[in-house]
């Protein structure tokens, strides 16, 4: 743990108590500017989706076609990342509006969202980052790290990034029925199969709505119409790839092993939060877009604060990193995302 | 085209689920119009008139999906506050089928009260509130008995409000044949001035002879006593009887009754809990809501409803004093203390009442 060596244990816990009390001010000061916020974007996302569907019921004029396509593709982006997953992740449960819920909500993806909040909300930001616990550390598919053993099947692992990427939704959806744990029997077949049930029942709804219905509705447009589904299913899907492979693989994430779990106190746990996450430099609608992720390391540190107050608090969570020489990893998008895939080519070999 | 129409509408129906999946189309049309009932039934607030110098009636249009309320029924009203949704139970102030199709309901600001503040005091023309119910037993049955008395204090008298507004309404006195049924209201407030709808009553009394007030100003005249009644109505027995008002002198009224229970009707508007001194010392524990999966630690004086809303589960809840019912959930596992009895109660499937049921021991409940 060279990051962390010039800190004593009670630096640390005094470390802990300074962000603990950065939440406890948020958490305090959340009211009407924030369940507004919450409300416009929904809105906005709404209508976009909405108009973006009328503009490409007349999509075999290109211009209609251009503009109905960008709509949904925002919209979709904005429904996934700025609402779906931090409404999942209980950031607005504050407001007890059973329609803006974690409990009650489901997003516009084929994975589901009961699904998602176990792998992702437990495992993943309960784990972060640690070999063997986190399944995020390149997704159980790829060599994220060195200290993953190398096998063959890496070779192939920039080209299976591409079709992660393109395909997002449905590799997070196969990704979080957990099959790995099968064989060991941590999970029965009977579950998976189970699972597999909800899953297909969303796929078929998610796949009827975008690629049957609506084409069908658009009428002698039929063919350009599921084309602009499909381009702004699969913008949607690269997006979020990029965002997420940027928030916790870029060079500057640190990696921990299982021992470092053990008695691991409150003030260490923000700790690897903070180490194992890398932000991204960005404008306001950059952030928007991003469902506040280029924020990634605020996120993994306080996951259940709404994500319009990231931004705000930002400053003074760099400041107290600085403060005590703990490195705060924040980069343009371009160079992460080079950084990220800089990573997933090198450690394709061994 | 009446029959056709669930033909029609039942496959469009249909289809636009398919087409807003995962969402359902009323979440689209409610950008349109906010009054839709989205899965949960709406209002729009449209007039906000002051009644006393603490009380204010608020005019609300309900959205589509409203059923008339009888007269003296309650409905609970959802209204987001510095951002978070809370809800609490108000008795329906006007009759059932107004010709503009608005509801009233008129709020007293209760001292240290959160919501009555804020409704009495800041809320505005346009806001949006959510809905639930009306419900409620408080209600003149048919066939109308043909003496009646309402005995109300301070806010007491919006129920009775309504249903004087339906039984001495100028359609009945109109119909020939049909005699209204002979009214006594006895009601107390502090003043003149604190008389909640002092005018309306007033004229109502002058002009309708079937209608006698009495005021009570409790500030020069003391407190209305059970023993006092035989001097304003001396066949107050005979009477059919309503009564709401303060859990004093409800409580004096039903120990002091001497008629048949079922002639004296009581609406209560708050429930004397057990002082949380002496539930404070009292065991709690683990709390687990088995279907939202969420966990947290107790004691024995809060209630779960709180416990849950703490925990960010979506807990259901009205008048969060053990009256309306709204916040029952089955119990699966544990027991739980009453906190108005301070009684230790509870099997597997027993439905609690969140709001005034406090964990004893560790507990499960279905939520
Ligand atoms: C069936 C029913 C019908 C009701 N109808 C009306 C109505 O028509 N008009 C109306 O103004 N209210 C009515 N109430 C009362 C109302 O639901 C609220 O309880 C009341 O407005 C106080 O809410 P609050 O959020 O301001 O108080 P809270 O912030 O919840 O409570 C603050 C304090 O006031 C006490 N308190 C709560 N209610 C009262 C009360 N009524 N009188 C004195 N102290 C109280 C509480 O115990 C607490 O200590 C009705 C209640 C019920 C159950
Ligand atoms: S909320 Fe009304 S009985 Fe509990």
């Amino acid at each position: 743990m060279t990051a962390t060596a010039h800190l004593t244990l009670d630096d640390v816990e005094e470390f802990g108590r300074e962000l603990d009390k950065i939440r406890e001010e948020v958490l305090a000061d959340l009211g009407d500017r924030d369940a507004r916020y919450i409300r416009d974007v929904i809105a906005v996302q709404r209508r976009l989706e909405v108009g973006g569907r009328v503009m490409l019921l007349a999509s075999w004029l290109p211009p209609a076609w251009l503009a109905g396509t960008a709509a949904l593709a925002t919209a979709k982006i904005l429904e996934n990342m700025e609402i779906g997953h931090n409404v999942l992740h209980g950031q607005w449960d504050w407001m007890r509006d059973p329609k803006i819920h974690s409990t009650t909500w489901e997003w516009d993806i084929v994975c589901p969202a009961d699904l998602w909040k176990h792998s992702h909300n437990f495992v993943h930001h309960t784990w972060t980052n640690v070999l063997g616990k986190d399944r995020d550390i390149g997704y159980s598919a790829m060599r994220i790290t060195p200290e993953q053993d190398w096998r063959p099947i890496y070779l192939a692992q920039p080209f299976y990034n591409v079709l992660l990427a393109l395909f997002f939704e449905y590799g997070i959806a196969i990704y979080d029925l957990e099959l790995e744990r099968v064989p060991s029997g941590e999970k029965t077949p009977a579950d998976v199969l189970a699972q597999l049930g909800v899953v297909a029942r969303k796929v078929r709804r998610q796949v009827v709505k975008d690629y049957v219905a609506f084409p069908l509705l658009a009428g002698p447009a039929f063919l350009p119409a599921l084309l602009a589904n499909l381009t702004a299913n699969l913008a949607r899907n690269v997006w979020a790839h990029t965002i997420i492979f940027c928030g916790h693989f870029p060079a500057g994430a640190e990696f921990f092993t299982e021992d470092r779990l053990d008695g691991e106190t409150r003030g260490e746990w923000y700790v690897r939060q903070l180490l194992g996450s890398c932000n991204i430099d960005g404008g306001r609608l950059f952030h928007i877009m991003s469902g506040n992720l280029g924020h990634q390391i605020e996120h993994h540190l306080f996951p259940d604060l709404p994500s319009n107050r990231y931004a705000e608090i930002a400053p003074r969570v760099r400041a107290l990193c600085d403060r005590y020489g703990l490195a705060y990893t924040s980069d343009s998008l371009a160079r992460q995302v080079g950084s990220v895939w800089k990573r997933v080519l090198r450690l394709a070999l061994p | 085209m009446t029959v056709m129409l669930p033909w029609v509408l039942r496959p469009l129906a249909e289809a636009g689920r398919w087409l807003s999946t995962p969402l359902s189309p009323e979440d689209y049309l409610s950008l349109l119009d906010p009054l839709w009932p989205a899965g949960e039934l709406r209002g729009r607030v449209e007039g906000v008139h002051p009644e006393t110098a603490d009380a204010t009636t608020l005019v609300i249009r309900p959205g589509r999906g409203w059923r008339a309320h009888l007269p003296g029924q309650w409905v609970r009203i959802g209204v987001d506050i510095e951002g978070r949704r809370h809800w609490r139970t108000y008795s329906l102030s006007s009759p059932p089928h107004r010709p503009d199709g608005r509801i009233t309901i008129t709020v007293k600001a209760t001292p240290g009260g959160f919501v009555s503040r804020h409704l009495a005091r800041s809320i505005t023309p346009g806001t949006i509130v959510r809905l639930a119910g009306p419900d409620g037993v408080f209600v003149v049955p048919e066939p109308t008995p043909p003496r009646l008395l309402f005995l109300t204090a301070g806010s007491g008298i919006t129920p009775v409000m309504a249903m004087l507004g339906s039984l001495l309404s100028e359609e009945i006195a109109a119909d020939a044949g049909h005699r209204p049924p002979d009214v006594v209201l006895i009601h107390s407030a502090p003043t003149p001035q604190e008389v909640i709808f002092g005018d309306r009553l007033r004229r109502l009394a002058a002009r309708s002879p079937y209608l006698r007030l009495h005021e009570r100003h409790t500030r020069s005249a003391g407190r209305l006593r059970p023993a006092d009644l035989a001097g304003l109505c001396p066949d107050w027995t005979q009477r059919a009887v309503w009564a709401c008002g303060p859990p004093g002198m409800l409580d004096e009224l039903a120990a002091q009754w001497p008629g048949p229970a079922r002639r004296l009707r009581i609406e209560r508007f708050t429930e004397s809990l057990l002082p949380a001194a002496s539930a404070a010392g009292a065991a709690g524990g683990r709390v687990r809501f088995t279907t939202t999966g969420r966990e947290t630690d107790a004691d024995g004086a809060t209630p779960l409803l709180t416990v849950g809303e703490n925990a960010g589960v979506l807990m259901p809840s009205g008048c969060r004093m053990g009256i309306c019912h709204t916040c029952v959930a089955p119990l699966r596992s544990g027991r739980v203390r009453d906190l108005r009895s301070g009684l230790v109660h509870g099997d597997a499937g027993d439905l609690i009442q969140t709001c005034v049921s406090a964990a004893a021991g560790p507990l499960e409940l279905e939520l």
